[in-house]
């Protein structure tokens, strides 16, 4: 009997991390896709890029940057708190990330709300008045910036998931690759926002 | 069994640093593009970008840490990525 609850609690932790970085890869690539398509349309409608991009707000961009990045060492510092068998310190540096990923979303979505008040979204008549280039840049701003969101939501989700395992003592620092996993989502995560950034609010 | 990360556990402090570096370039990309530089802003501005993602994979995501197939994948899906976007580029200039 005891022989096979030992068995059962065999685990592949390079296995698991590789399971997720080819994850990864499948998300970058989707992401890199779409690097491409912005890439193509902003040749073709450079006047219209530029004058576009100036009405996204370069201090909210920052800002969202800055969170990020925060957030990005706090889960980093998380992988090695659980090393160093601190759970009170595991618990915060996770509850942190969470928080800072929840402050990116309201900030998004009052950004959003401005860019709509204004009348710049997908299919609006102001927008169908300036032409093709500035329909094509708040498309791909919306669909990129929105498809990155649902990035942060299910970042959120994970880590969330992650953090109920550390309390449980299911994640501690002989079996952790759960909160490496979900750490490395969230660096995914901080890794397409630090392409987003420059190539909608800073180059215009 | 044995778990990659467990024979180097990165110290908090290397964290501190990657972070106000990155937070550094970040400012130093927002400061160049404020100049009107024309088509070098891209150019500058995905430069600070990439070396901002080099360091978040290295250091944030243990690719320097850990054992060399992590980083060895990365550099196979980078390679993959950069011929489709030097193919769409040639495909695109020559039509």
């Amino acid at each position: 009997m005891s022989q096979t609850a030992t068995h059962a609690e065999h685990f592949d932790a390079t296995a698991s991390k590789i399971g997720m970085w080819l994850f990864i890869f499948t998300e970058l690539l989707l992401f890199g896709g779409l690097f491409i398509v912005y890439s193509v349309i902003r040749f073709s409608n450079q006047v219209a890029f530029h004058l576009a991009a100036e009405e996204l707000s370069v201090s909210m961009g920052a800002v969202n940057t800055v969170l990020l990045l925060i957030s990005s060492m706090t889960i980093a510092m998380s992988v090695s708190s659980v090393q160093f068998g601190n759970k009170k310190l595991t618990l915060f540096l996770i509850s942190i990330t969470i928080l800072i990923g929840l402050v990116f979303l309201v900030n998004k979505y009052f950004e959003w709300s401005t860019k709509i008040e204004h009348g710049l979204y997908p299919g609006s008549s102001v927008l169908q008045g300036f032409g093709n280039g500035d329909t094509l840049f708040f498309g791909l701003y919306f669909f990129m910036t929105g498809l990155h969101a649902l990035h942060i939501v299910a970042g959120i989700s994970i880590l969330a998931w992650v953090l109920k395992r550390v309390a449980d003592d299911n994640i501690h620092a002989g079996h952790f690759v759960h909160l490496e996993n979900g750490a490395l989502y969230w660096h995914l995560v901080d890794v397409i926002w630090i392409f987003l950034f420059p190539l909608f609010y800073l180059i215009s | 069994m044995s778990n990659p990360g467990e024979n180097h556990i990165v110290p908090y402090r290397i964290y501190i640093y990657i972070l106000v570096t990155l937070l550094t370039l970040t400012g130093l990309s927002i400061l160049v593009t404020s100049f009107e530089l024309g088509p070098l802003a891209v150019s500058a501005a995905l430069l600070f970008a990439t070396i901002k993602t080099t360091l978040v994979f290295m250091y944030f995501m243990h690719l320097k840490f850990d054992q060399p197939v992590y980083a060895i994948m990365v550099l196979v899906v980078l390679f993959v990525f950069i011929a489709v976007i030097v193919v769409t580029f040639l495909d695109y200039s020559f039509r």
